[in-house]
């Protein structure tokens, strides 16, 4: 009983750790690391991270607008496989693939009229041995050019 | 050492934390998917990039910026115009969480809009504005005396100052987005696209709408009010499952904005892919038609000011 106990109290204090820390490491995951993979491009000040896990997917919507030229950063933290990610127009038609590209984690792009398009990501399941699959970070980012 | 007695009472303790948390935790998330209002959603519209939405999947919706918001009148050949902005004496007047977050996001768009035409001392004033909204919503370190002192040091080195604006909003929203106050983020977003287009409508006045543009910028703004609808829709509910009150109130200010947007015709071609293999930047090839009758933009001018001046009062 009294091994029981310890278990669940250093099992209880791990994960409380770890929700009230998971967010502010995102935060900073987001602005020292994949702000960079913006430059030269204008960061556009809006946050979107999150903590995923390996199998988990997210999906972004946002308006781009004709005339601007873009780039869009997409990084997951080191525990992570290379996050996998993809650019749907509203026909459903997928633009870009990061797969076909060398897990690239920035896309460059201009628009001849304004559109509202979908970023569908995904942490794929690694290779990693480990009895659980790994959790991280994952920022998505835009930056744009004067 | 922890006596046996000891050591137990504190599992026990920790266990009873732990689980309250992670029951409420779990409860507030689906009562935030479960519940709907009927009448809200009715105003919701269905676009067709929306129709697959997979609830468990982590969902973001991304509006423009204050940032891009005044690059983008910037870029449609705007003129500045100091009258436009709110002006910094109605800052003390700004007491509630939801007169602070949406002009938060009012003097954040005004920031950028002066920024972008190189007005120093404007500038200088509209952050400190901006900070006085931060600090009244409690976030901390946001703008710093640090950040105003940047500024002033690079107030000729606009790439600089664009750095400093952009930092400042992601410090705020990041803030508010870890700090379970996503609602209150999505109110300063709000606060900074009206401004946006209350800036732009202004701006175009009595001009002709053809070959305007400014005004297509402002008729485009149709694609980023389904998801402005979507975002409030998804922050709708407070953590105990009860309605938040200044998100639903929110959205039935936007109502008319609805029915004004709902006379902009969008018509859009397939997207064809030009990879450029040289500069690395791939185009995105298509043809738009978006038109409006000079009524329904006069109405909607109308809205927009409406609602702005609801939003600095």
């Amino acid at each position: 009983m009294k091994n029981f106990l310890r278990a669940i109290l250093v099992v209880s204090i791990f994960l409380s750790i770890n929700q009230i820390s998971g967010h502010a490491q995102c935060k900073g995951f987001a602005k020292k690391i994949c702000k960079l993979e913006l430059i030269p491009y204008i960061h556009d000040g809006n946050y979107h991270a999150a903590i995923l896990t390996e199998g988990e997917e997210a999906e972004l919507y946002k308006t781009f607008f004709s005339g601007q030229e873009y780039r869009i950063s997409i990084c997951g933290s080191d525990a992570l496989p290379e996050i996998e990610f993809q650019i749907i127009d509203a026909y459903k038609n997928v633009l870009y693939d990061n797969k076909e590209n060398n897990f690239a984690r920035t896309w460059d792009f201009t628009l001849e009229s304004s559109q509202q398009l979908k970023i569908a990501l995904k942490v794929p399941v690694g290779n990693s041995e480990s009895e659980y699959p790994a959790s991280g970070c994952v920022a998505i980012m835009f930056g744009f050019k004067e | 050492m922890f006596s046996k007695n000891v050591s137990t009472k504190l599992a026990k303790i920790f266990l009873v934390i732990f689980l309250a948390t992670t029951v409420i935790g779990c409860t507030s998330n689906r009562a935030k998917k479960d519940t709907k209002n009927v009448e809200l959603e009715d105003f919701i519209s269905d676009d067709d990039i929306f129709d697959d939405i997979d609830k468990a999947k982590k969902i973001f919706y991304s509006l423009p910026s204050p940032l891009e918001t005044a690059m983008l009148i910037k870029s449609a050949g705007a003129d500045y115009d100091h009258e436009l902005l709110n002006s910094i004496d109605n800052s003390s007047k700004y007491t509630t969480n939801r007169s602070l977050a949406l002009n938060l996001g009012i003097y954040t768009t005004d920031l950028s809009f002066a920024s972008l035409f190189d007005q120093t001392q404007t500038s200088i004033n509209y952050m400190n504005a901006a900070r006085e909204m931060a600090v009244g919503l409690d976030i901390t370190d946001a703008i710093d005396d640090q950040t105003i002192k940047k500024l002033e040091n690079n107030l000729n080195n606009r790439d600089v100052v664009m750095d400093i604006i952009s930092e400042t909003f992601l410090n705020s929203s990041s803030y508010l987005k870890e700090n379970d106050r996503q609602s209150v983020a999505a109110i300063v977003l709000v606060g900074g696209w009206i401004e946006g287009l209350y800036i732009a409508t202004k701006l175009v006045g009595n001009a002709s709408l053809t070959n305007n543009k400014l005004v297509d910028r402002i008729l485009e703004q149709k694609l980023s009010f389904n998801i402005v609808l979507r975002m409030l829709e998804d922050n709708r509910k407070n953590e105990d499952g009860s309605d938040n009150v200044d998100i639903v109130n929110l959205m039935m200010q936007l109502k008319d904005l609805n029915t004004a947007f709902d006379n902009v015709k969008v018509e859009s071609t397939q997207i064809e892919v030009e990879p450029d293999t040289i500069r690395k930047v791939t185009a995105l090839k298509s043809q738009t038609k978006i038109s409006i009758t000079p009524q329904a933009f006069k109405e909607l001018q109308s809205t927009v000011d409406k609602l702005r001046t609801d939003f600095i009062q």
